[in-house]
């Protein structure tokens, strides 16, 4: 079978030695034992995020997307556009989209990509890597490379809000999608599908900003899972995954409580569950060490 | 007449709800909340803010604009679009927020040192100097945003964090030396420079 | 008359011959059901099963036949025999569905469908074949009363189902309400803008239709007879008076919107306040253009106040004037509203409602005036001052704080106030004091006439009861188009609060059930729900004591008084639920194949074990209509209850006379459980009153128990559902544990 060829468009925290720099490694993992290539973009920008409306305004965000979208049809032609961030593929698909529906906005953008030397036809389509797992290669491929599987690991498998919101994944449910249970399973794991806080905001940027009222949020999120017998989170979100695992050791200090549960990446399970080691699953990078899955990735 | 009652005279007219309507990302969509409160209930900052959003659309229609303006409601979204697939009217509610959001913060009229309202503006700060954020500069510059003190108390109280990222490869302390760019920095600048005088040009607003 | 043959079929299909004795139960109908014939099949409502009947009824001259199969609900159409008198014993569905299965159950599942076969038995033997109703009417005219859009909806509806109408309307015109509307709330498309009425087309349809008949500035000073025969004297402008016989008749008398000087506190009344018809009378006058007061000023900004006057609010929050929701009111209130945005986009448009109400497709509608510009607020309003400006002072419900707002108009959405003529209740009493000698209740009642809508010369009254809060008579919850008056139909805002869709609906709906009614009629059967019914009742004169009980407690006053005080039956008004011969106290009310005696003999058909046996037996008299459904549906789910149960079905809980529980009671039964439908405002008791009347009889029977030396749990009355069918089992169980701890009857072997 042919590579699957996409273009990538990375986002800032994946860049090395960023936040989610591990996430990464995995992700490379991953796509090699699936035979997908990633072709990152080159010179691709920051999407703004989801706190770039305060300064940013409407347009300029959108251009922002805009010009990542017009690098990717004039390097990639033909390729679709892949995140990693849910933030990144929101932005990038919501600008997408508008462009393609409004040829008035198109021009808009297109005024001000030419500063950037840039056009953009409005044609590209803005994906996740999530949606190229399950649409383009679907459960058995996805299956197909497991010789570890990841037996008797409890997983509560918290999805978030941008992977999830406002597009979500085809076919499932705003408020309980059941996709990232069902990768738990197919890589030989349990997942906790009764795990109730599978859909509840982390705080997002407010984690910077509020940092009491995401504390909170963070704190019902981890005593959940552990409610539910989990021995670790796993995630499809950076933010998520940097705020859950990050504030734990703040909330103990604050509110004296014992959080320590491990915070992964959906692709550090399936990397683990490929017979790939702990490094190459970016298991080094864990604040609060994945024991149990560094154990079998060690057998 | 009072002072009340003539701020009553000018209630419940169109004025505010145009202004809202040209000026505001996604306003035009204020006039079709049906009031059921279903944002209200499903924000994640519910018990934290001021006004929902079900009531910042009603404050709207009934043309209260100062009020809307200085709320510090629409600072706490985090984004997480619980509003937005639950409206029964198919509002893009997240996205009147940010757009409330940001006309008050061009209007200078959002209340002052919103923490929210102070990192909007240090991230997009940091995203239009190279293209791309940076995650230490932006963080440093977070923790230094209420004077050199405080900062340096924030920064004390998030050491572990930091050494701890750091040990782990996920936070790089040579980034403050230079750290990821975009080539095309300048490029970014005009064309968000572009982009904000389009935007001020169609919404009648000055630069 | 030839010679009765009694015959009894036995089927041992659908398992009931693999867990009950065959054999033995035809031994029983031989012996104590005394059957001439007894056969059994294995499948007996297949073609050689229902040949095998037909060739007795036709060949052996058989001509009362009691199958022993299914439930009488079932395989109706293959067990039809109409030239003999038929019975069902229900092996099926009440007996081998419902009892648990295994053989430590065998012996009282058998005896259970040994007594069923004895009852339908019993039962068959007292049964005579229905003749009809020897007084059957041939009119099929149908009269609509009032022309607006339900009425002449109804008047087309009938003339192109091939019927002749004949319509009387009060005013000069036809049209109604709908004729004074500049535009109607829309019914399809896309729901987004208001629509032309339609009205004055209707109303040329239905002046020219060939089949219509129309009497303009008349009223009906006379309504008498009975459905197929109704004589109609309608009184005209000119004072001359016309005749018209006819079959069946549609109230369509629509509604008066509530008084608007009733609400000074919402400003009515006050310069710039106007009702919706106010505000339709100003639009019509701008035709599209700028809304322009009374004054010729030109609107710039207009507060609809919804509920004004409405769902007990009354503005002030007292809880006077009307106390119930008039549903079209804030549909009507958005169309007013787009007729100011489309006219000028820039008129500051409020509406101030508490909850908006838009069945239907109104949501879309809804969207659109919001769309255009229109501002909903929730809001309370405290009060409205008319005026050059007008002041609406209101709550703002959504942010909780008090303002006023200017308006150069308000307009208040009021309520519908039905015309449905004299209230039944008031006309009673108003006539008992009249017969009781009082002057001033004479004039009372020569004043209550005048605003008769039908002036029927029923004994109970001028026009059809009336529902909650005035509204003409419906049997709300099943049946909506049904009266308590047989073959007079209520349509239309008169009925229950509505918009012009719904009463255009509710006419259609109204004009098939007068088409019904005057098929029925002609025929000789009774009208809805038993509608294929020929038996009427009839009453044994010379036994009756005159005690009234029958003609007062009658639902549908169908019974009248003849000349020497006895009552006169009125077949065609008659609905056959038997509610006069469960009142009758001296028993001398039957049908033909329904009567005390056709349920008595089937009370006494069960074999009470005596009580060292411990085996209870309880009666249970089910209505037909729901509760008898309910026990079958259980059976269809295999929900098992107790097999010392024997359950008769009734026409309705209001037909079950009294000696049937006494009869009971005195042959060793250990209990008694009526089933009925649900009773009070919501009832939904298909004779109206009969599970009423049921209840409130049963209340009174706690003295005969004691008489009998039994406890007064030995009889109760419940209400079940058609849906009910867990709960009846779980009734059924309850109640033999209850009767198994007070013990059995002490009244067995003295039966």
């Amino acid at each position: 079978m042919a590579k699957k060829q996409y273009a990538f468009y990375p986002g800032c925290s994946s860049q090395k030695k960023a936040s989610a720099d591990n996430f990464l490694r995995s992700i490379d993992k991953v796509c090699e034992k699936l035979d997908v290539q990633l072709n990152e973009i080159p010179d691709w920008n920051c999407c703004g995020a989801s706190i770039g409306y305060g300064e940013g305004g409407e347009l300029p965000r959108l251009v922002l997307s805009a010009r990542n979208l017009a690098l990717a049809e004039q390097n990639m032609p033909g390729q679709d556009m892949v995140s990693v961030c849910p933030a990144c593929w929101l932005a990038s698909r919501e600008t997408a989209e508008r462009m393609h529906e409004s040829q008035s906005l198109l021009a808009e953008a297109n005024e001000a990509l030419k500063e950037a030397g840039l056009n953009l036809k409005g044609e590209v389509k803005a994906r996740h890597f999530v949606e190229v797992l399950i649409e383009d290669l679907g459960w058995d491929a996805m299956k197909a490379p497991v010789v570890k599987p990841l037996e008797g690991l409890k997983v509560a498998g918290y999805v978030g809000c941008q992977t999830n919101r406002p597009f979500g994944i085809a076919g499932e449910s705003f408020e309980n999608p059941k996709y990232l249970d069902k990768m738990v399973e197919t890589m030989g794991a349990e997942p906790l599908t009764r795990y109730e806080q599978k859909v509840t905001c982390c705080g997002g940027a407010l984690a910077f900003s509020e940092p009491e009222k995401a504390q909170k949020q963070i704190r019902d999120i981890v005593e959940s899972a552990y409610d539910h017998g989990a021995d670790m989170i796993v995630t499809p979100c950076q933010l998520c995954q940097a705020n859950v695992e990050i504030y734990q050791s703040e909330i103990n200090k604050k509110q004296g409580t014992k959080l320590n549960l491990p915070v992964v990446y959906y692709s550090q399970l399936m990397t683990v569950a490929y017979g790939g080691s702990a490094k190459e699953a970016g298991l080094d990078g864990q604040l609060i060490k994945a024991e149990k899955l560094e154990g079998i990735a060690s057998k | 007449m009072s002072d009340m009652n003539t701020q009553a005279v000018a209630r419940y007219r169109n004025n505010f709800l145009k202004e809202v309507e040209e000026r505001v990302e996604d306003g035009h969509w204020v006039r079709m909340c049906m009031q059921c409160g279903v944002c209200a209930g499903s924000c994640p900052l519910g018990p934290h803010w001021e006004h929902s959003p079900q009531k910042i659309f009603m404050m709207i229609r009934a043309g209260k604009r100062e009020e809307v303006l200085t709320s510090d409601a629409m600072w706490m979204c985090t984004s997480c679009y619980n509003c937005i697939v639950r409206c029964p009217r198919k509002l893009p509610i997240t996205h009147i927020m940010h757009g409330l959001a940001h006309y008050s913060h061009r209007l200078g009229l959002a209340p002052k040192g919103q923490p929210t309202r102070e990192i909007a503006k240090l991230f997009w700060d940091s995203l239009v100097k190279t293209g791309r954020v940076n995650e230490l500069k932006f963080s440093l510059a977070m923790y230094f945003k209420d004077g050199f003190g405080q900062g340096i108390k924030n920064a004390m109280a998030m050491q572990g964090v930091g050494l701890g990222l750091v040990k782990a490869g996920r936070l790089n302390p040579m980034e403050i030396l230079g750290g990821h760019a975009c080539k095309d920095k300048g490029g970014i600048q005009k064309m968000i420079a572009k982009a904000q005088e389009i935007e001020n040009r169609k919404k009648g607003l000055t630069a | 008359m030839a010679d009765n043959k009694f015959a009894a079929y036995i089927c041992s299909g659908c398992g009931i011959g693999d867990v009950l004795d065959v054999k033995a139960m035809e031994k029983i109908a031989t012996k104590e059901g005394k059957m001439q014939v007894v056969r059994s099949h294995p499948f007996l409502c297949n073609e050689e099963g229902v040949q095998l009947i037909r060739d007795d009824i036709e060949k052996e001259g058989v001509t009362h036949v009691c199958i022993a199969a299914c439930s009488r609900r079932a395989k109706a159409e293959a067990f039809y025999f109409p030239t003999v008198a038929l019975s069902r014993a229900n092996l099926r569905e009440g007996v081998i569905w419902v009892v648990a299965e295994g053989s430590d159950h065998d012996e009282v599942r058998q005896e259970m469908a040994e007594d069923y076969v004895c009852m339908g038995c019993a039962e068959v033997k007292k049964m005579k074949l229905p003749a009809g109703n020897p007084n059957r009417a041939e009119n099929k005219r149908i009269l609509v009363v009032g022309g607006g859009m339900s009425g002449m909806t109804a008047a087309l509806e009938i003339a192109e189902t091939g019927y002749e109408a004949v319509l009387v309307e009060k005013t000069a015109a036809l049209g109604g309400m709908a004729a004074k509307l500049l535009k109607r709330v829309p019914f399809n498309g896309a729901y987004a803008e208001a629509q032309p009425t339609g009205a004055a087309e209707l109303a040329a349809r239905v002046s020219a239709h060939p089949k219509i008949k129309v009497h303009l500035s008349s009223t009906v000073a006379e309504t008498a007879g009975a459905p197929g025969r109704f004589q109609v004297k309608i009184a005209q402008e000119s004072g001359n008076v016309a005749e018209e016989a006819v079959g069946a008749i549609v109230q369509a008398t629509g509604f008066t919107p509530y008084d608007l000087a009733k609400l000074p506190e919402l400003g009515g009344g006050q310069a710039n306040v106007v009702d919706q018809a106010g505000l339709e009378a100003l639009a019509m006058a701008a035709n599209g253009g700028a809304i322009k007061r009374a004054d010729g000023k030109e609107v710039k900004s207009v507060v609809f106040v919804q509920c004004a006057g409405q769902r007990g609010s009354g503005g002030n929050g007292s809880g006077q004037h009307l106390e119930y929701c008039s549903g079209h009111c804030c549909g009507t209130s958005i169309k007013q509203a787009m007729y100011f945005k489309d006219a000028n986009p820039e008129v500051d448009t409020v509406v101030m409602y508490q909850d908006l109400r838009v069945p239907g497709m109104g949501e879309d509608f809804y969207r659109s005036a919001q769309n255009k510009g229109v501002i909903f607020t929730k809001a309370k309003v405290d009060g409205v001052t008319g005026g050059d400006t007008c002041q609406v002072r209101m709550k703002d419900l959504i942010l909780d704080e008090e303002a006023t707002v200017d308006a150069d108009l308000v307009v208040l959405a009021t309520g519908q106030v039905p015309n449905a003529g004299v209230n039944l209740d008031q006309w009673t009493e108003v006539v008992t004091a009249a017969e009781g000698g009082s002057e001033e209740a004479k004039v009372q009642k020569i004043e209550l006439q005048k605003g008769s809508v039908l002036n029927l010369s029923y004994r109970q009254g001028p026009d059809m009861p009336q529902f909650k809060y005035g509204f003409a008579d419906s049997h709300f919850i099943c049946f909506p188009y049904e009266t308590r008056r047989t073959a007079i139909y209520a349509a239309g805002p008169v009925r229950r609060p509505m918009d012009m869709f719904q009463a255009i609906e509710d006419a259609t709906g109204a004009a098939l059930k007068a088409i019904q009614a005057v098929e029925n009629a002609a025929a000789g059967r009774a009208a809805h729900p038993r509608a294929w019914d020929l038996s009427f009742p009839q009453a044994r004169l010379e036994g009756c004591t005159q005690c009234k009980r029958c003609t007062v407690e009658c639902p549908f006053g169908a019974i009248d008084e003849d000349e020497r005080r006895f009552p006169l039956f009125n077949e065609s008004r008659c609905r056959r639920c038997g509610t006069c011969m469960g009142a009758c106290p001296v028993r001398v009310i039957s049908f033909e194949n329904y009567s005390v005696d056709t349920v008595g003999s089937q009370v006494k058909a069960v074999n009470v074990p005596d009580e060292f046996e411990e085996k209870p037996r309880i009666l249970i008299l089910a209505c037909e209509n729901d509760a008898y459904p309910a026990l079958d549906m259980a059976g269809i789910q295999r929900i098992t209850y107790s097999a010392f149960v024997r359950a008769i079905p009734v026409r309705c809980l209001g037909s079950v006379n009294t000696i049937w529980i006494t009869d009971a009671l005195n042959s060793g039964y250990d209990g008694v459980m009526m089933m009925g439908c649900k009773k009070g405002d919501d009832y939904q008791c298909h004779f109206v009153k009969g599970s009423e009347l049921a209840h409130y009889r049963m209340s009174k029977i706690g003295d005969t128990l004691k008489q009998l030396g039994l406890e007064t749990e030995r009889v109760v009355t419940h209400e079940v559902a058609i849906t009910d069918n867990a709960r009846v089992a779980q009734m059924i169980n309850d109640y033999v544990a209850q009767i198994n701890e007070i013990g059995l009857s002490p009244m067995k072997g003295f039966g």
